[in-house]
């Protein structure tokens, strides 16, 4: 294992040997030529910007930028669709030279005309870093003109990793907080953030906290409309599941406009649970925890028996994690445990110290644990522990399949809602269908194991 | 007709291009033991591996000078040496292969010069992997043109002193087609005795088998020994009408070498493969092997078979150029009709190639459009009334919303299993391309009639 790593790596990947205090490091930039599975910060923004449905999302820079993030969410909109074109100014050599402003007005002016949005992002390239065109001075002149609020992002893909993304997208999604009516809001409202409505998972989530009486304002951003965001000042509380993309705009809210916040997680039906009454609790509202209850109760009765069918075929089985964010895999780490499951490696592309040291509270004695890993290091984990399934992205599946190891894709790029009551059920139903296939038998890896023991 | 016809076309959306470090990595990864390093911020490589990913399902090593903002200031030599230390330290490459991205391009970073450093203070002794550098700006040109450049740029830095040709060997350029077209064309010319230098070769490297270790490198690709050679070889033939000179690998080795070049369309459709074969034959002054002249029996044979079922259907082809030429010549000669050839590449030789490939087959020209996206073409396409749609799966949302089927065919295929796997060149790529075709055509037949059918 230690051939895989790199010198300059060992600090990022620990051992959980549970008498030892977390000595991990991470949140520094990726070392060059480690393959890192890391994007940028443009990437971060994008991700969460993008599922705003009414929007026009505007890519200032080449190609690239904007084609390899066409569309590749699966964040649905129960109306509106203007997130899943990809709008690009196509930066030229020409437009390098003598600068892109001029281009990206009249781009802007364009696209306003044509699907005449609610509002217009207009997110920053490296590219673009360098030249310096004046985004702020472009979008003012352009909002002024039309009426339509164009925002600057500032995600040059160089200026940090993706966390520095999330920050940018923040502030883009601050400039139009407050900026909405709230005159007919509830007392009993929140809003939903860093949920992305991958397959339809904020819709459930929605309808779960209206069964208990509350009213959502908006949702941050998944299914997520501009005018909501105007307006969501007016909520009594910030809900916030994907902590590291939206809990800044959370922080900004809070001191603004003294909206507190809780971080909650919908994966798995512990957390799932957890987040209901949470929310309940906030409210201190006895007939709104009796709704809680009974909710719940319905939902897990309907539930519980199929995940115990599962966990029959899946118990003792070992698991690999590697996900964006950290805090995803300490929901993860308690799924598979109520899968009967073990988990032997966890780790993230940016993760912070205080959520490793987490880590290693929940996860047994052993288990790897690893900060912005690499193809090389994880393939070299999954051999090592010998793991049935590893939870990941797209850029993770090939490592696994190669090596003939069950994959199930857990990023938001997935087409299976995974969130809630149903969606701890779909990732049993998925894990269960990977890890228990036929067709892993057949691998050259494990049929090398298999003749190994067979031989002892 | 080849410039947009109208006048305030500024913003691109859902572009019909990818940027050109992306070309460069593709072809990079078709080199034995080689490496492809993009010199840029994290997100590039990241980005470009998780789209070449869902394409193959194969794992796409990119590394990354992972740039962060101080190098896009002060310059980003020390990371690319620092990277290219941490590539060859633990993944022991025969070759670096590295194209620059916007960021370094226009920071102005002198990478020949950083190599050199790099290389003179590399430790002797000490195994060092052959650096190969090219640039590739995104902000000009297309995946396309980066592809040709980079194999243009291996010849030139890998290619060594003519010694005395060899005879019977061929160096053949074949342009970005898939793995299954390379094993194709490997098969040919080992029936007929023919020593090919297929430049680059991803047959294997972007389609390997399960493995039971994991590769630090997949393993395949064209041979550096081979690449060192083809000056010596008896003749060297490229495909891709749109090919500019200043790309052209042939030309080079024609200049540099001596080597008679010969450049021919991409061999797909019957009158482009008989050039093919026609040139393999006055090359090798051998008739072709009888394997492919009952190949082309049986094609022409199947023309009869199908042309009822195709004949007069309207077709609307998109893609990469040279794609689009080959599969608009191989329409013509089963009687569809195409009536839109657009491409987001901008070759200036679009219109011309396509009329010289098609020749007198086509009795109306199509509307031929360059530097398109697919905004356009959805627009142009509402009053073309096509029956099927050829490209590939960015065609989806057209083919959705104007209900006809949509062929699959080139880069990238990602909703849909074995874009790898598919089948353009030769006698036996247009046999498959022409079942498809008419099956396709044949189903929505079925699945619109309101009776339906079994028998033809």
């Amino acid at each position: 294992m230690q051939s895989a790593l790199l010198t300059e790596r060992k600090d990022q990947v620990i051992r959980n040997d549970k008498t030892t205090a977390v000595d991990i490091t991470c949140d520094k930039d990726s070392a060059a030529g480690a393959i890192s599975q890391r994007a940028c910060v443009f990437c971060g923004s994008r991700v969460v910007l993008y599922p705003i449905a009414d929007a026009v999302h505007l890519v200032h820079g080449p190609i690239g930028c904007a084609v390899y993030t066409w569309d590749i969410r699966g964040a649905l909109s129960s109306g509106p669709e203007l997130h899943r074109l990809s709008f690009s100014t196509d930066i030229q050599e020409i437009d390098v030279i003598f600068g892109g402003e001029k281009k990206l007005y009249n781009a802007l002016i364009e696209l306003i005309e044509r699907h005449k949005p609610k509002a217009a992002f207009v997110y920053s390239t490296c590219i673009v870093g360098i030249i310096g065109d004046d985004l702020e001075s472009v979008c003012k002149k352009v909002t002024k003109e039309t009426g339509i609020t164009a925002i600057p992002v500032q995600s040059e893909g160089f200026k940090g990793n993706k966390r520095a993304g999330y920050i940018a997208a923040c502030n883009a999604m601050a400039r139009l907080v407050g900026t909405g009516d709230t005159s007919n809001i509830p007392p009993k409202s929140i809003n939903i953030l860093g949920d992305f409505n991958l397959a339809g998972e904020i819709w459930m989530i929605r309808k779960l906290y209206e069964k208990i009486g509350i009213t959502v304002v908006a949702n941050i951003t998944g299914d997520g409309r501009v005018d909501d965001i105007r307006r969501c000042h007016g909520a009594s509380l910030n809900v916030v599941q994907c902590s590291g993309a939206t809990m800044h705009l959370a922080n900004m809210m809070k001191k603004e406009y003294g909206i507190p916040s809780i971080r909650v997680s919908y994966f798995g039906i512990e957390d799932m649970a957890d987040s209901i009454y949470a929310v309940a609790d906030y409210f201190k509202d006895e007939e709104m925890k009796k709704k809680a209850q009974e909710v719940i109760r319905q939902e897990l009765a309907e539930v519980y028996p199929k995940l115990q069918e599962y966990k029959k075929a899946l118990h003792g089985k070992k698991a690999a994690i590697y996900v964006g964010g950290a805090f995803k895999a300490f929901s993860l780490v308690k799924a598979f445990r109520l899968l009967g499951m073990d988990v032997v490696m966890v780790g993230s592309q940016t993760g912070t110290e205080s959520e490793y040291r987490e880590l290693q509270e929940i996860t047994d004695e052993g288990t790897i644990i690893a900060d912005d890993s690499n193809p090389l290091e994880l393939s070299s984990f999954l051999k090592e522990k010998d793991v049935d399934i590893f939870v990941g992205g797209v850029n993770e599946r090939p490592i696994a399949y190669k090596l003939g190891v069950a994959f199930c894709d857990h990023n938001h790029e997935r087409k299976e809602a995974l969130a809630g009551f149903t969606g701890m059920l779909n990732f049993a139903q998925e894990v269960y269908s990977s890890v228990l296939s036929p067709v892993w038998k057949f691998m050259p890896r494990k049929a090398t194991t298999q003749l190994e023991q067979s031989n002892d | 007709m080849t410039k947009m016809p109208k006048p305030n076309y500024i913003s691109t959306t859902n572009a019909c291009k990818l940027c050109k470090p992306m070309g460069a990595t593709l072809a990079f990864r078709g080199i034995e033991g080689a490496m492809p390093f993009l010199h840029g911020s994290q997100g590039c490589a990241t980005y470009m591996r998780r789209y070449i990913i869902s394409h193959f399902n194969e794992p796409m090593d990119i590394a990354s000078s992972s740039l962060g903002e101080k190098n896009a200031v002060f310059g980003g030599g020390p990371n690319l040496k620092e990277g290219l230390k941490n590539v060859t330290e633990k993944f022991n490459p025969q070759l670096i292969g590295i194209a620059t991205t916007c960021l370094t391009e226009t920071i102005g970073d002198d990478v020949p010069m950083i190599l050199h450093q790099y290389q003179s203070s590399s430790k002797t002794g000490c195994k060092q992997p052959m650096l190969v550098a090219v640039s590739t700006p995104s902000y000009s040109g297309t995946h396309m043109e980066g592809f040709h450049a980079t194999v243009r740029a291996t010849i030139n830095a890998v290619t060594e002193e003519t010694v005395d040709t060899e005879p019977c060997s061929i160096n053949i350029l074949p342009g970005f087609v898939s793995p299954a077209d390379i094993r194709h064309l490997k098969e040919i010319a080992s029936d007929w005795n023919i020593k090919a230098t297929i430049l680059p070769d991803i047959s294997e490297t972007l389609d390997g088998p399960a493995l039971a270790e994991c590769e630090l490198i997949p393993h395949g690709g064209t041979p550096i020994e081979s690449i060192k050679k083809m000056g010596s070889a008896t003749a060297t033939v490229e495909f891709g009408r749109s090919v500019a000179d200043e790309n052209s690998g042939a030309l080079l080795l024609s200049e540099k070498h001596s080597v008679p070049c010969h450049r021919l369309g991409v061999p797909i459709g019957l009158r482009e493969t008989d050039e093919f074969f026609s040139t393999l034959e006055a090359i090798t002054k051998t008739p072709r092997p009888t394997k492919y002249s009952e190949e082309r029996g049986r094609l022409i044979d199947s023309f009869a078979d199908g042309h009822k079922y195709v004949f007069g259907k309207r077709a609307i082809v998109y893609g990469e150029e040279d794609l689009v030429i080959g599969i608009t010549s191989f329409l013509a000669e089963i009687g569809i009709k195409p009536v839109l050839c657009a491409s987001g590449g901008k070759s200036g030789n679009l219109k011309k190639a396509i009329n010289s490939a098609c020749g007198d087959l086509l009795k109306e020209e199509p509307a031929i459009y360059e530097g398109t996206d697919f905004y356009d073409i959805e627009e142009m396409a509402a009053g073309l009334s096509p029956d099927l749609l050829i490209g590939h799966s960015k065609g989806y949302q057209l083919s959705r919303k104007l209900d006809v089927p949509i062929i699959r065919v080139g880069f990238p295929i990602h909703d849909r299993l074995g874009g790898q796997r598919i089948l353009h060149l030769g006698y036996r790529g247009a046999q498959y391309l022409l079942d498809l075709i008419a099956n396709a055509l044949l189903t929505k037949k079925q699945d619109d009639s309101p009776v339906g059918y079994s028998y033809m």
